[in-house]
């Protein structure tokens, strides 16, 4: 062995490694050569492109942020966002796959920051990457906007300054849902559940049984089923809940994995046993049509798509996403156009203020606390320090219009964002498990 | 190894610790990721030299990672050198003990069998709300020697712990391979039976040689749990193995630094890879793969050492 | 008692389902010794393809029981297509290299596979329900059990049958048999080895492109299909024991009951399963349970 020389030899290797790199990178940037008029906002935005998470969820969010971006450079979003750009500079992004380990999102999230130069970012569809990136983007001081991740801990777990998430967390959906069950069957007796065993999944089936245990003490929890995330064959979960002949079943499948149950569940008739609730039922219903049965519970992690209220903005975006992408938006698509609405919204707050371009903690300090309309709802960032959206949600039930030949949602309830989501002092386990004090829900 | 080596290795770590203003901080971190990786991959050449490639080797790289996560969120130990000492012992104590078990297995078994062990810690691991599931925890971030550095100044001590890392295991595993037990290793592959007949005990050589394969990976899971400051059960699945393996058949088994050199490479790539085609990047790799193994089959470790391989014979 | 005919039903489907999943890959590594990660790209094209065609036939508004048709047929033309390109352009060039070099061949071409379907078919998931929901359910001791399950497990079952006379009575199935336990001493008294090798991998691709196309109507066909099945054909092929179809058999039968007792007794185990039994296995029968005599070469 010869160290000596294989160590100039490293040397050299890393050096070569780091001008690849270096080249690499300049040609990836080199698109975006023209300089404008006024210095650019450079967003980078990550989310699945590809992976199982990639067509549900991740390029419906990217869709959205392509269409939202080219929109407000334009300046033709409608009111109250009819100016163009954040603040008059106009948005430049570089998108990037969420697909890939912690490691490799954390390490990229420090390549968008510290080697591109990015002002902010938007993204994030898993839980876990945004529990990673969280604190790296409190080290960097760079300005974040989670897009569609559920998880309460994110703000729960320690107080953020530059992180922020104008998309409502999960707790909202499953305690919304079980307010919806319980208005629709008081006289409940038990229930069961079928979740993916991963953290969504758990938490979701979680909440929802503490939710219930609140709001009708009686009825039992007959069944819990979790079987492996993307397993896409459930034969023994469908036997076991034909068995066990539960009113309600509840479910926070999504993608694949719902497809794929309601298919099999469909075939063997679990509808004439048990109602399902699918709390992320609206992301599979213009696909799976009349293999929904009629009478299903859906949801949408928040109002919207189908249970959205009309609004000028909502019937906007709707039309431009749909004429560009020929599809209606799904929620998170909406979960992008609002975390983007959001961060527009209180850049162009601290540009007024300031004058000039905002620094970042002028733009922080418009963010916290903010209002704003998105599409589907007002978004208030009213919990979490004032870095945590909260907004109304709704549920209704499923039916297929035969004549039209498309799915429809009826009974549409809707509840106020303070009946379902914790108060700013408490965390969401804490506040379930006192029953949902302070709840106001009209 | 001479001591005039040593001193060599120890003056190049010396230059590269001290580069560190010249280099920018997304660099500084996306090496010492690929050191962790280079740590792992390290052990592996060990066994690869044995003809023993685990698919499991993520086991200890988990256990190594959540060793430090829990440490500090349990027992409040926040120094980074007794975190990573912690994660090598209990990844060597869970090798010690599958070892037990592995080092019968030969082959494409002693793969499988490593694979099942690493999916069944992946599977406590989601199964378990508390440790957050297949979120994760976040990693308090560590303290050096009673200092607390923050925030650039972290990611920059974590980098020296990641050279001094480097520099133990290069020393410490060249050693082992110049070794009479580490020379084995090519004979055990040849032929296992004839070592036998020598009067060695090819099983507890083998169940040595996965300890110390496991401490490495260990290190590499301490120092990406450091560095990244999160852990989650993916750093268990049998991907985070195969991308080990990965970058071992990259680097080739020739020599220890190609490992390093190879887990820098691969991050580069991957990296570059990422940035230039969003949707297509898995394919570039596996590109990069199929390329190495059909014309650079070595490694690329073996275009850096060309002159030692005709002596040698990394492969049969 | 209707929770027991579960068990057993449900433990029949999917036993039935990993069986013919992990047959193809049990065949290619008994015979050329290669453990195929690409198995999962077969088995991702497969029901791609399948999809594909399904959604063609009944578009077309033909009988329900041509789209079986389609399935097989569809299954059939990918794996051999595939398996004949993989196998000539790159494996043919790594014949007689580490085990482990060959392995990492076929990661590299999943890898490559993956952003492939992806690049073809987009990242959104692909419905072709028909024949699943066409087929109906029918009542099994109170328990509505579908009908296109009953029919995968006669598939299956057939297909066993299928395999085993021809490894034991064909001239071919005795030539692979050979190859199987020795392919130098096969080689010496005269067997083209290489073209068994090359009847083997399309066998194999074409098995596991039907493991896909028969489970196409049951679920969403999206990204990331492959890479689930890959890790469960390899854990039902270790325990089975490398190369023996009876013990692919085996393997499936001991962990689609295992799996499906989880299920309805012991819900929070399900997600360990299969490892366990692999490990238990592997623990008492270190080859797998049907393993041929290793000779000690001295």
């Amino acid at each position: 062995m010869v160290p000596g020389t294989t160590f100039v030899r490293v040397c050299k290797a890393v050096l070569v490694a780091t001008g690849v790199s270096i080249i690499g990178l300049a040609t990836a940037s080199a698109q975006t050569a023209t300089p404008p008029a006024v210095a650019p906002v450079k967003l980078g935005i990550v989310t699945f492109l590809t992976g199982a998470a990639a067509g549900p969820f991740g390029i419906p969010g990217r869709n959205a942020a392509e269409i939202m971006i080219e929109m407000i450079n334009a300046g033709k979003v409608p009111e109250p966002y009819a100016t163009p750009g954040l603040g008059g500079a106009p948005i430049e992004t570089k998108v990037l796959d969420e697909n890939g380990s912690t490691a490799n999102q954390v390490t990229e999230f420090r390549n968008l920051v510290q080697r591109d130069g990015m002002h902010a970012i938007v993204g994030y569809i898993s839980s876990g990457n945004c529990l990673a990136v969280a604190p790296v983007a409190e080290e960097l001081k760079a300005l974040t906007v989670l897009f569609d991740c559920g998880t309460p801990r994110i703000f729960e777990e320690k107080s953020l300054k530059y992180v922020f998430r104008a998309t409502p967390h999960a707790t909202m959906d499953s305690v919304a849902a079980a307010r919806y069950v319980v208005k629709k069957y008081p006289e409940l007796t038990s229930y069961s559940g079928v979740n993916q065993n991963y953290a969504w999944g758990q938490d979701s089936w979680r909440d929802f049984v503490a939710a219930m245990k609140a709001l009708t003490p009686k009825a039992k929890v007959e069944k819990e089923l979790f079987p492996k995330l993307f397993a896409g064959e459930f034969g023994a979960e469908i036997s076991a809940l034909l068995t066990a002949k539960s009113p309600i079943v509840h479910s926070s499948f999504w993608n694949g994995d719902l497809e794929s149950f309601i298919v099999q569940s469909g075939a063997r008739g679990l509808s004439k046993e048990s109602t399902m609730v699918y709390t992320a039922g609206e992301s599979a219903m213009f696909r799976m049509g009349s293999k929904i049965p009629d009478g299903s519970i859906i949801g949408a992690r928040g109002q919207h798509g189908v249970l959205a209220p009309e609004s000028a903005l909502n019937t906007w975006f709707r039309k431009v996403y749909e004429d560009r992408f020929g599809t209606p938006p799904l929620y998170p698509s909406y979960h992008m156009a609002q975390s983007l609405l959001g961060l527009k919204a209180a850049w162009d707050k601290a540009a007024i203020k300031a004058g000039k371009r905002p620094t970042t903690d002028e733009v922080i300090a418009a963010f916290e606390n903010l209002e704003f309309e998105g599409p589907s709802a007002k978004i208030r960032m009213a919990i979490g320090n004032g870095h945590q959206g909260i907004s109304d949600i709704a549920y209704g039930t499923f039916k297929y219009n035969k004549a039209e030949a498309r799915p429809e949602i009826v009974d549409i309830v809707r509840f106020p964002a303070e009946c379902v989501n914790p108060p700013a002092n408490m965390t969401s386990t804490a506040w379930l498990e006192a029953g949902m004090p302070g709840a106001k829900c009209n | 190894m001479s001591v005039r080596h040593t001193l060599l290795g120890a003056l190049v770590f010396a230059g590269l610790a001290a580069c560190v203003p010249l280099l920018p901080l997304w660099l500084i971190s996306l090496i010492t990721i690929a050191m962790s990786s280079g740590l792992v991959v390290s052990g592996l050449i060990i066994l690869w030299r044995a003809g023993l490639v685990p698919f499991g080797q993520a086991l200890f790289f988990a256990t190594g990672a959540y060793t430090v996560a829990l440490a500090g969120l349990w027992l409040k130990i926040s120094d980074a050198v007794v975190l990573v000492i912690l994660a090598i012992v209990a990844a060597a104590l869970v090798a010690a003990f599958a070892g037990l078990l592995l080092a019968r297995y030969r082959e494409i078994f002693f793969a499988m069998l490593s694979l099942a062990l690493s999916m069944i810690l992946y599977g406590l691991l989601v199964k378990s709300e508390a440790l957050g599931s297949t979120d994760g925890i976040n990693v308090a971030q560590a303290t050096f020697f009673g200092m607390k550095p923050r925030g650039a100044a972290y990611t920059i001590a974590v980098f020296w712990l990641s050279l001094v890392l480097v520099f133990l295991a290069w020393l410490s595993v060249t050693a082992y391979l110049g070794s009479v037990a580490g020379q084995m290793a090519g004979a055990i592959r040849d032929n296992e039976i004839r070592v036998e007949y020598l009067g060695i005990s090819v099983t507890r050589l083998i169940h040595l040689k996965l300890t110390i394969a496991a401490a490495l990976a260990g290190a590499g899971g301490a120092l990406a749990a450091l560095s990244i400051s999160h852990v989650d059960p993916q750093m268990a699945y049998w991907t985070t193995s195969g991308g080990f393996v990965f970058v071992t058949i990259l680097a080739g088994a020739v020599s220890v630094p190609a490992a390093f050199i190879g887990a820098l490479i691969f991050e580069v790539i991957r990296s570059i890879a990422v940035a230039v085609l969003p949707g297509g990047w898995q394919m570039i790799l596996g590109t990069v793969l199929l390329v190495t193994i059909l014309f650079v089959p070595n490694g690329l470790g073996s275009l850096i050492m060309r002159k030692r391989i005709a002596g040698q014979g990394g492969s049969k | 008692m209707i929770t027991a005919i579960a068990i057993v039903t449900d433990g029949l489907v999917y036993a039935a389902w990993l069986f013919v999943v992990a047959i193809g890959l049990s065949l290619i590594f008994g015979v050329m010794k290669i453990l195929n990660v690409a198995h999962g790209a077969f088995y991702a094209f497969g029901a791609y393809i399948s999809a594909t065609a399904i959604g063609l036939y009944f578009d077309r508004g033909w009988p329900a029981a041509g789209g079986y048709v389609a399935i097989g047929a569809s299954a059939i033309a990918t794996g051999l297509i595939m398996g004949y390109v993989l196998e000539r352009v790159f494996l043919r060039r790594v014949y007689g290299k580490d085990e482990v070099v060959v392995v990492l061949v076929t990661y590299a071409l999943f890898l490559i596979l993956e952003d492939v379907l992806i690049l073809i078919w987009g990242a959104e998931g692909k419905a072709a329900y028909q024949p699943y929901s066409e087929a109906g359910s029918i009542d099994i001791g109170g328990l509505a059990v579908s009908l296109y399950d009953i029919g995968l497990v006669i598939f299956a079952a057939l297909l066993a049958i299928a395999a085993i006379f021809a490894i034991k009575k064909t001239t071919f199935g005795r030539l692979l048999t050979a190859v199987i336990y020795d392919r130098e001493t096969a080689s010496a008294f005269g067997v083209d080895v290489s073209r068994v090798y090359t009847l083997t991998f399309l066998l194999g691709a074409v098995l596991g492109a039907l493991g896909g196309a028969i489970t196409a109507p049951k679920i969403s066909v999206s990204p990331g299909l492959g890479v689930e099945v890959i890790v469960l054909a390899f854990a039902v092929v270790a325990i089975g024991g490398m190369g023996s179809i009876e013990g692919a058999l085996l393997g499936a039968l001991i962990v689609g009951l295992f799996r499906a007792c989880a299920v309805h007794l012991a819900p929070n185990l399900e997600l360990f399963a299969i490892y366990a039994v692999m490990a238990l296995v592997l623990v008492f029968r270190p080859h797998g349970l049907f393993s041929p005599a290793l000779a000690r070469k001295i």
